[in-house]
């Protein structure tokens, strides 16, 4: 049941002997100890367990992890390079646009992969990118401004 | 993760697990000075009434206190937790204030039993109000005892001394100075408070009242904040139990074997608890899924639809919570009535983080790591499960993933105790969705019977309130009116037995959803058949000063314009008080006719909390609600025939989306001159209503049941 798979992790080569039909969500938050991505609800609905794989944000309760063999994938952990933080995030620390903080990885990835694939959205391609993110606390609209300012601050580019 | 690691994370200080005298208290914690404070009359009645002795692993005669380390770092222990609402950064900020210490000096210490003096949970919008002024009070204290000792160690009279930013120095001479490291330096001062010491005048407070952003932002968005999902102890397992599918289940028979044949799989059978155990969470779940289990499940009696002729049949007693006036001469003066009665379904709390919890149980002592409103209450449930005594107990709470009520619950705590104990190992558990929901405490289903009426001059006559399985509390309206009455049956969210097929408990603002959704509904059909603006009806009504505030100040930052509804306008307004905060809230919506589905676009939440600690945090709160109320005012419904919840997801309990969102306003009433109340609930109570009357000012027709589903509005619109 073992499989040799390979991939690129926050910019560090992995190689893991594991069942390649496992969630990458568990692997991930287990076998590798990145807990920051989050498991909510198991089935797609949530995106609390968001990472980027190969710069799209994809849901990892959901892809095997068979299926990022040899690609990059990006967990929160991954994202601010040197201490310094991710435009992104920076913006959700300076609009306070979290409380519990659960939901905020798989906010601010799924957030990096619309600024990625469209660096200029207007205020309703935000909503339309992010509708598919629960968030209970309602920090809804602070997220909204915090990713138009980042996408500000990104000028189009990382 | 090693506990000791996990410790030097969080905490300064690390301590054994045992119990202590207050000395061998004192010890461990290292020097410094040592302020204790009984909250006594600092407090409501409510909380320190039920402060219980024993039990916990602190000494029991005080609620809370602070230290000042030889470092010059300030900790504030605190049973109280961190689920989003803020304290970890409002109450530091209080406790600087009087204290004269820079924040950045100022630690927290929350919801460890082992460390932190017993506290009856985080609910009620209580931090503030009520724990707040206790810990205020040991910074006052704690601000005495230092001006004391640098007197002395300065030889200057104590009036010359000035406490500023972490230093005490003469108001005469700024190079004669201590900084509280120095004179906390081989002290081991312990100081009790019994009375309340005299606060700094708020005219000349520098932190409270300064808007500061969450203080455990930076962990938040680097992933670095643990929640116990994300805790590790070395051998540890991932459980998964066995669960029924329906309430009222019970197990027949079942077939474990097909689980242990999965290597590494363990299965534990503890009376009616059956488990699969594995080094890793998904194959634990795979192993389950292979566990063949029957039960006999009862015929369901009851379902989503028929709950309410269920629960007017097992018709609860309960108490007038109020009363005043002649409900009958009321009848007489009143020149219209109107009776209407107010359904809600049953809501879930449905926070991103499950219930989840690591215990590790070694002997005669234990330690959990749990996602808990109620770290003291989860301390005494795990000691009763597993026959400990509660001081060899300890229950730590790192970040909590959203509470809203559904957290002092402990269940999953319990189950990996009694897990841990049985294998001998470190245990977690982490429910899934469909756990969450099935072991919900349910918001309860509710009913309001509302009879009322206004004479001919637009003034209430009589009042008369019958509020069935919500609770009492936001029942008793605030309006002017002498002939009233209002009944809470029950007085509390659980009925009587027989009542709901599942649990249920408190919601975010527990009852005061209901409450005002019917009070305020009512308010507004009294306006529309006076003729009147529903603004000016109110304030017509009203004689609270503080109440009239708020909604004059709602209406003037929206724009209110007086109009008789239905206006077209799709203008809503609701009053509401909650945790001793004042709240009005005025929207404006989009009713889709066709579809029957309603558009929020603009919401403007006035508040009056008193003395305001942190603005930014109330009015994230205040946002937090607004938002948060879209939910069970539009969609949130637990569907269910008999104890079977159907839903399992989210995929059909639908929560609030990005594209609902409005635009927020919130207006915080300038009220220095009053003590801080509540800020994490009042601003939800008034959704329900607000939606509904701006739906009628929309549309002409008036909802009488939550949520307003598309299906609710369309069958409103054709009747109206």
């Amino acid at each position: 049941m073992s499989d040799a798979i390979t991939f690129k992790l926050n910019d560090k080569p992995v190689r893991l002997n594991v069942d390649g039909d496992r969630a990458l969500l568990w692997v991930l938050r287990t076998d590798l100890g990145l807990t920051g991505t989050k498991f909510g609800c198991g089935e797609g609905h949530c995106g609390a367990c968001t990472v980027l794989v190969d710069g799209v944000a994809v849901r990892s309760c959901l892809r095997k992890v068979k299926e990022v063999k040899d690609k990059e994938v990006v967990t929160i952990e991954g994202l601010a390079k040197g201490g310094v933080l991710h435009p992104v995030q920076k913006a959700f620390l300076e609009h306070d646009a979290l409380q519990c903080g659960f939901c905020t990885p798989g906010m601010v990835l799924t957030a990096v992969g619309l600024l990625t694939s469209n660096p200029k959205p207007t205020r309703e391609q935000i909503l339309r990118g992010m509708e598919q993110n629960l968030c209970r606390c309602g920090a809804h609209t602070r997220i909204v401004d915090a990713i138009q300012s980042a996408a500000g601050e990104m000028k189009g580019g990382q | 993760m090693k506990t000791e690691d996990y410790l030097a994370l969080d905490f300064q200080d690390s301590m054994g697990l045992l119990s202590q005298s207050r000395r061998e208290f004192l010890k461990r914690l290292g020097g410094g000075i040592f302020i204790f404070v009984s909250l006594g009359e600092l407090v409501t009645a409510q909380e320190a009434g039920r402060q219980r002795g024993g039990g916990q692993g602190l000494p029991s005669d005080f609620n809370a206190f602070l230290r000042i380390g030889e470092d010059g770092r300030v900790t504030c222990f605190t049973g109280k937790i961190e689920m989003g609402q803020g304290p970890i950064t409002s109450l530091p900020q209080m406790l600087a204030e009087e204290l004269e210490a820079p924040l950045d000096t100022v630690d927290i210490v929350m919801g460890d039993t082992e460390r932190c003096p017993w506290d009856m949970g985080t609910f009620g919008s209580m931090t503030t109000r009520s724990f707040g002024p206790a810990l205020q009070a040991a910074a006052a204290e704690a601000r005495a005892v230092l001006l004391e000792l640098a007197a002395e160690a300065l030889k200057v009279p104590q009036a010359q001394l000035v406490a500023k930013d972490g230093v005490i120095f003469d108001g005469q001479n700024k190079e004669q100075r201590r900084t509280y490291g120095q004179l906390a330096k081989g002290q081991t001062i312990e100081r009790h408070l019994q009375s309340k010491p005299a606060l700094k005048d708020v005219a000349k407070h520098t932190v409270v009242g300064k808007p500061l952003l969450r203080r455990d932002g930076r962990d938040k968005v680097t992933g670095k904040a643990q929640y116990a999902g994300d805790l590790r102890e070395p051998g540890m397992l991932y459980a998964k139990i066995l669960r029924p599918p329906a309430h009222g289940a019970k197990l027949k028979s079942v077939d474990t074997a097909p689980a242990k044949a999965i290597a590494g799989a363990q299965v534990i059978q503890d009376g009616d608890l059956v488990a699969v155990l594995h080094e890793l969470p998904d194959v634990a779940e795979a192993a389950l899924d292979k566990i063949k289990a029957e039960f006999d499940v009862p015929e369901p009696t009851v379902d989503d639809k028929t709950i309410f002729d269920h629960l007017l049949k097992v018709n609860p007693q309960g108490r007038a919570v109020a009363e005043g006036g002649d409900l009958a001469e009321g009848r007489k003066l009143a020149s219209k009535t109107f009776e209407q009665t107010y359904l809600n379904s049953y809501v879930a709390h449905t926070a991103m983080e499950t219930h989840t919890a690591l215990a590790k149980v070694e002997g005669d002592k234990a330690t959990v790591w749990a996602s808990t409103q109620n770290p003291f209450g989860a301390q005494r449930e795990i000691a009763e499960a597993i026959g400990l005594p509660a001081q060899k107990v300890r229950v730590i709470t790192p970040f909590v993933g959203g509470g809203f009520g559904g957290k002092t619950r402990n269940t999953q705590a319990v189950e990996a105790a009694r897990l841990s104990k049985a294998v001998g190992k470190p245990v977690q558990v982490a429910w899934s969705r469909a756990e969450e929901f099935f072991y919900d405490t349910f918001r309860p289903a509710a009913i309001v019977k509302i009879s009322s009426g206004i004479d001919g001059s637009g003034k209430m006559a009589f009042w008369d309130y019958d509020v069935l399985y919500a609770g009492e509390r936001g029942a008793k309206q605030f309006y002017s009116v002498a002939n009233h009455r209002t009944t809470a049956r029950p007085s509390g969210w659980q009925g009587p037995p027989g009542s709901h097929p599942f649990a249920t408990g408190a919601w975010r603002a527990p009852s005061n959803n209901t409450n005002t959704f019917a009070r305020e509904s009512q308010i507004d059909i009294m306006a529309a058949a006076a003729g009147m603006d529903p603004v000016d009806f109110r304030l017509k009504n009203l004689i609270d000063p503080r109440m009239i505030r708020v909604l004059k100040a709602a209406a003037e930052r929206f724009g209110w314009t007086p109009a008789k509804a239905p206006s077209k306008r799709g203008y809503g307004v609701a009053c509401g008080m909650d945790a001793g905060t004042w709240v009005a809230t005025m929207i404006e919506a989009e009713v889709d006719a066709k579809k029957g589905t309603v558009q929020v676009k603009r919401v403007v939440c006035a508040q009056d909390m008193g003395l305001v600690v942190n603005p930014e945090g109330a009015k994230i709160q205040a946002e937090g609600c607004t938002t948060m109320g879209l939910g069970y005012a539009l969609t949130e419904e637990v569907h269910f025939k008999g104890g079977k919840v159907l839903d399992t997801n989210f995929d059909t309990y639908e929560l609030p989306r990005f594209s609902w969102v409005p635009k927020i306003e919130t207006v915080l009433i300038d009220a220095k001159d009053s003590p801080p109340q509540g800020g994490g609930e009042p601003a939800i109570i008034v959704m329900g209503a607000v939606i509904a009357n701006a739906i009628y000012d929309r549309t002409g027709a008036r909802l009488f049941q939550l949520p307003m589903t598309p299906e609710r509005v369309l069958a409103a619109i054709q009747k109206a």
